[in-house]
């Protein structure tokens, strides 16, 4: 294919992708909005207020970039995990595996289409918390470019996901049983210092904590680790993810007999 | 000579250990109208799913328009349309953009799809229904969806897997005049269908596939030939008279001995038949064959 048509089908994947999600705005944009503004309401509002600062901020201020990046990872994530095996699912998927787009096209553009809607979801939640508190910016570019490169990890997580799975509850064990523990334990609502020795040597294994923190350090200027770790460790995993994820596509795992 | 579809010594081996290909060769002409027959299992999906890329084949090669779609996967699918047998479009996609998704999966611009799309999509007679959600289509628009699909990048083979299963006889009808213009524009067509007159009436060569091997590869012509024996069923205006026989002949006389059915082998003559009733002063109202000829051939290979 020619450079001019690879474009095509990549800006062609990743249009179908953002009009699916748009399209079910009720199933994919509206649910974390109320969620997240339920945690504002509750764990900021009325219990932040019992708590009392932490970082040098109020507890609302504090989980505003934890919760939204737990947004981010959880819809860039589930994005390309149902859109890829729902395509699995009901053979729509053949449609480009006929076509010339070659794989490390059909990764990227469901990957950046996760990544659109991850970033589209961390948006409305930000919006929305500006309702509840104001939000400090100390590092835009930090900011940006650790939520895109954490909604890039994830997504292609999502895909990895996504061509193992044989059945929706596949897609859904992951999110349930590993993403959401280690989002809540990568220091979403607390910092680490407040965890003894022992158990903040174990949080130091979750790579969440790193994206949760180097965003919080971008927006408010706080965090428990070295930021630079933090870019080091998402930028490692998006090259092996990536890697993983193209070598499954060239196999045809899953996808071809 | 450049073929259309080249296929040379294929094997496929199923993870399970099972071999749905034995080293098959296969050369379809350009422009071709090619069928593509065997019974359930013997290997004529996955040999169109190895041309498709949707079928990873143990070896062997496998070329289109002289395109080794190991070595140059891109130029060679750009040849090649599929319409498979089942249904594989994004049902919740409006009509109009599953033809024009697939375009930019060629690399074609939106412009130029929207114009085939709407060419492709009066052509079949679903115009009317581009807004609607593809899942809304009766079976029929399904699987005519999928040929507009198929065409929009204008290929040089158009590959149809059993495309007339479960649809009606006007639209089976109308969907072979589609099909048979294509050909006489140009396209190769190759079809695997389950109705052997379809075969009979539109294809010019023929391969037999049975238990991954191809047992029959010629002219359908040239197969009918070789039909030593055909059965035809007469239909009288008069009830034949008791202990008449037809010396030479197999007959079978029905109950109330109006309908005769008679084993004609290769060298005999029709005329025989209808000189013997034509003495009795008994007319043919009708006369048709048993089975389909390609059919009883069919069958003779297919146990062979």
């Amino acid at each position: 294919m020619k450079n001019s048509e690879i474009w095509v089908a990549f800006y062609t994947i990743i249009v179908r992708e953002i009009r699916r999600f748009t399209r079910i705005w009720p199933q994919t944009l509206l649910p974390p909005a109320i969620t997240m503004s339920l945690y504002f309401a509750i764990f900021g509002n009325l219990i932040g207020d019992r708590i009392g600062e932490m970082g040098g901020f109020s507890y609302m201020q504090y989980i505003v970039p934890g919760l939204i990046m737990m947004s981010v990872i959880t819809n860039s994530y589930s994005n390309v995990s149902s859109s890829f095996f729902s395509a699995k699912f009901q053979h729509s998927v053949q449609e480009l595996l006929v076509s010339p787009t070659p794989n490390w096209v059909i990764l990227l553009g469901y990957t950046l289409g996760g990544v659109a809607r991850g970033l589209f979801v961390g948006l409305i939640v930000t919006i929305l918390s500006l309702f509840f508190t104001h939000l400090a910016l100390e590092n835009l570019f930090l900011t940006i470019l650790v939520v895109s490169l954490t909604a890039v990890m994830f997504s292609l997580g999502g895909f990895v996901n996504a061509i193992y799975a044989r059945s929706f509850d596949d897609v859904s064990i992951v999110p349930t049983f590993i993403l959401t523990p280690l989002t809540y334990l990568g220091g979403v609502f607390y910092s680490i210092d407040l965890l003894p020795d022992f158990w903040q040597s174990v949080s130091m294994l979750n790579p969440v904590l790193y994206m949760v923190n180097a965003f919080r350090y971008g927006i408010l200027g706080v965090s428990d680790i070295n930021v630079y770790w933090a870019l080091v460790i998402v930028s490692v995993f998006i090259v092996v993810l990536f890697g993983f994820g193209l070598r499954l596509l060239n196999q045809g795992k899953g996808i071809r007999s | 000579m450049t073929y259309a579809i080249e296929i040379s010594d294929l094997k496929k081996r199923y993870e399970g250990g099972f071999e749905a290909l034995k080293g098959i060769d296969l050369k379809v002409e350009k422009g071709d109208f090619f069928a593509l027959l065997g019974p359930n299992g013997a290997g004529k999906s996955t040999t169109i799913g190895v041309l498709c890329s949707l079928v990873n084949k143990t070896s062997g090669s496998v070329s289109i328009f002289g395109n080794d779609i190991d070595k140059d996967f891109a130029k060679a699918k750009k040849f090649l349309g599929v319409v498979p047998q089942e249904f594989n479009f994004n049902v919740f996609e409006t009509v109009f953009n599953v033809v024009v998704t697939q375009a930019g999966f060629y690399g074609i611009t939106r412009a130029v799809a929207e114009e085939r799309a709407e060419k492709y999509l009066k052509q079949l007679d679903l115009w009317d229904k581009k807004d609607a959600q593809s899942r809304m289509l009766s079976g029929g628009m399904k699987r005519r969806l999928m040929i507009a699909r198929a065409l929009i990048h204008e290929p040089e083979v158009l590959i149809l897997d059993e495309p007339t299963a479960g649809v009606d006889i006007e639209l089976r009808r109308s969907m072979w005049e589609f099909i048979k213009k294509l050909n006489e524009q140009g396209t190769t067509i190759i079809l695997t269908t389950h109705y052997l007159e379809e075969a009979e009436q539109l294809c010019r060569n023929i391969a037999i596939i049975s238990a991954g091997e191809i047992v029959e590869n010629t002219s359908v012509k040239a197969l009918l030939k070789t039909l030593n024996q055909e059965t035809f069923i007469l239909d009288l205006d008069t009830s034949l008279p008791a202990n008449w026989s037809l010396p030479g002949f197999n007959v079978v006389v029905s109950k109330d001995a109006t309908t005769l059915e008679v084993e004609v082998v290769k060298g005999q003559s029709i005329n025989v038949i209808f000189k013997a009733l034509d003495d009795i002063s008994i007319n043919v109202v009708s006369m048709r064959n048993k089975s389909n000829r390609l059919e009883e051939l069919f069958v003779k290979l297919i146990k062979g």
